[in-house]
């Protein structure tokens, strides 16, 4: 009996730093963030707040912004989806293929994040300047609505396409390189064409790194505000830009916490609906 | 299976050969497998057995040679269009379908609709019917072997292939499984492929053993007769232990060939020798040879094939005792004996006498020189 306490004691002894961690820099910041949400202006003092129960913070965000929340969404969507089509070749590759280039290879996919983040995007201003090749091209072929790409939702896409890149890839790889080959070769035995095996054993097996790759990419991209900010005009910011603002500029507090908070709570549900619908294809 | 009756048909392999590199893991191997047959290749990592199965599946490309099921070339066919199945080494259940579905795989593959009375059927076969709705996970390992036979066998194969089946089970279970699988290749007729390194796992359960070293078949047939006439001084020390002496025939007596070997004359019959030229090896099976403390020497028949020695080492094993005597050449020979004599055995020490009737004698090529 002893013994078995002092192994429990052990237990939370261990948990401790984490908690700690977790209760200083989640817990507080998170009340303090739900309490500011709800506070109310000072009477006759601009950009002083007090403590409320102004509830009417949340409806006149939403009755706002609800353009930008939408816009997050479908961007980080079609990002998610871009990196997915992009990443799952590559992971596939280097995962079945790759041998022993597989370390190279996949220091070559980190790679770039050694540069800064906003180096990067920054980059992408001249990848896609109105002048430059990507532009001419598709001009050439007259595909731009505007005739450009900078400056539109197409280059806030591809940005976060490029930037959360490495986000999908990695889970991917995991996933992929953890099948069996012989699963392969018995799947092959038992009269699948490479198609058949790659829907009925390749893909269900990698559907792990899928949702984890989807989440990692969609979550961060979702609120990200830098690709908005460097790559698209005034026309195709994102929620993270809204926040941004209201708190860096406007200094209104309760409505940029009130936005964080309704983008953290969509995110989640989200999140969990599509764990719940992924869920039934029972993963492993 | 389907209650129809199959037309199953001889395996050929013609001059198959497998080059990894420069290496030959396959050389130039030419075999009959007869249909319905329990065929085993015996052999140990490396020589060369697995590589051959994989031909057989479609898993590997032969580097030259060709693959015949009756008189139907296959070689050139992918794996997924070959009359071939295989039960894999660790079996390779997909983790994520049920049992049910694992073994209703091949079948919807092949659009087949109604899987359901087939697999049941099947899985009846292999005792596995309560277990239909489970994952792979959730079996034992025994069970997990019987899906992967199921799986496979559920196809019709004309031949099923096993690589290394029962590999990943405890003696025990392996011995059941022996048996169990021996009782469902009787019941399909079926001609099973069985590659395995336990030479135990294949006397008891195949019709032949073919025995391969190095990318070629040292010997093929019946257990017991490859057991009581090796060919070849590595059947001789692979399957089962033997005592092998150096000597040098030295003429005939009627159908007996003389080999003398140390100052002793050997009776070799010429039926039972595959020497060809006169400087050959004098084989004898341990528990062919009977021991006589050395005072009691006279008692052994006069025709017998004798040598003398010194015990060196006695292993007591409950239903044998295991000797291992030094000859004065310093040898060491290994003897079994039954444990069917009342009174003392021999100790460390003793000097015996080692004797056994020609007939259980056999002569091999020296090949060592």
């Amino acid at each position: 009996m002893v013994v078995a306490k002092r192994r429990s004691r052990t237990g939370y002894l261990l948990l401790f730093p984490g908690m700690t961690w977790l209760a200083i820099f989640f817990a507080i910041p998170f009340v303090t963030l739900f309490m500011t949400s709800l506070q109310e202006p000072v009477p006759g003092k601009m950009g002083k707040y007090q403590a409320g129960f102004q509830l009417s913070n949340y409806t006149n965000a939403m009755a706002e912004y609800w353009p930008q929340f939408l816009r997050s969404f479908i961007y980080a969507g079609i990002a998610t989806l871009l990196a997915l089509v992009i990443a799952y070749p590559l992971a596939y590759f280097i995962a079945m293929k790759g041998g022993k280039w597989r370390p190279l290879l996949l220091v070559l996919v980190i790679a770039p994040s050694f540069a800064s983040f906003l180096l990067r995007t920054y980059a992408w201003r001249t990848i896609l300047a109105d002048e430059g090749p990507i532009t001419s091209f598709f001009n050439a072929l007259h595909l731009l609505p505007d005739d450009r790409i900078l400056n539109t939702g197409i280059a806030v896409v591809a940005g976060l396409t490029y930037n959360f890149l490495p986000f999908m890839i990695l889970p991917l790889y995991a996933a992929l390189e953890k099948i069996d080959p012989r699963l392969i070769e018995a799947s092959s035995d038992l009269y699948s064409s490479a198609v058949a095996t790659f829907r009925k054993i390749t893909w269900p097996l990698s559907l792990p790194g899928v949702v984890a790759g989807t989440l990692l990419t969609f979550i961060p991209a979702a609120g990200d505000y830098i690709n908005a900010e460097l790559l698209g005009s005034t026309k195709d910011r994102m929620i993270g830009n809204v926040i941004q603002t209201n708190f860096i500029e406007f200094r209104d507090y309760p409505t940029a916490s009130a936005l964080s908070f309704v983008l953290m709570a969509a995110i989640l549900v989200m999140v969990f609906t599509y764990i719940r619908r992924a869920g039934t294809e029972d993963l492993l | 299976m389907a209650g129809a009756i199959k037309q199953v048909e001889d395996l050929h392999l013609l001059n198959l050969t497998k080059k990894f590199g420069d290496v030959a893991a396959v050389d130039d191997l030419t075999l009959t497998i007869p249909a319905g047959s329990f065929f085993a290749l015996l052999g140990a990592s490396g020589c060369g057995k697995t590589t051959t199965l994989r031909m057989v599946a479609g898993l590997e490309d032969p580097t030259s040679g060709t693959i015949n099921i009756g008189s139907k070339d296959i070689t050139n066919l992918r794996a997924f269009q070959r009359p071939v199945n295989t039960v894999f080494q660790s079996y390779a259940l997909f983790p994520h379908l049920d049992i049910f579905e694992n073994v209703a795989f091949g079948l919807r593959r092949r659009g087949i609709k109604d899987v359901k009375t087939p697999v049941n059927q099947m899985l009846e076969l292999v005792e596995l019917s309560a277990m239909a709705r489970r994952k792979p996970t959730q079996l034992s390992g025994g069970q997990q072997q019987r899906v992967a036979v199921a799986r496979a066998l559920i196809n019709e194969p004309d031949v099923l292939l096993l690589d290394e089946p029962l590999g990943a089970l405890d003696l025990k279970l392996r011995r059941q499984m022996q048996i169990e699988l021996k009782r469902i290749q009787r019941e399909v007729g079926t001609t099973f492929v069985h590659v395995t390194h336990d030479q135990e796992e294949a006397m008891t359960m195949a019709d032949t053993v073919a025995i391969m070293n190095v990318g070629r078949i040292e010997q093929l047939g019946n257990p017991a007769d490859i057991y009581e006439l090796p060919k070849t001084v590595f059947v001789a020390n692979f399957l089962g232990q033997s005592n092998l002496i150096n000597g040098t025939a030295q003429g005939r007596s009627g159908d007996d060939i003389l080999v003398v070997a140390y100052g002793q004359t050997y009776v070799v019959p010429a039926a039972r020798s595959s020497a060809t030229s006169d400087s050959m090896i004098v084989g004898v099976r341990p528990e062919k040879m009977t021991v006589l403390d050395a005072p009691d020497g006279h008692r052994a028949p006069e025709s017998h094939n004798k040598i003398s020695g010194r015990v060196t080492d006695v292993s007591y094993a409950g239903v044998s005792t295991q000797y291992l005597v030094r000859t004065p050449w310093d040898q060491e020979l290994t003897v079994f004996e039954q444990n069917v004599i009342v009174g003392d055995r021999c100790s460390v020490g003793d000097e015996v006498l080692l004797h056994w009737a020609p007939e259980h004698t056999f002569g091999l090529e020296n090949l060592g020189g």
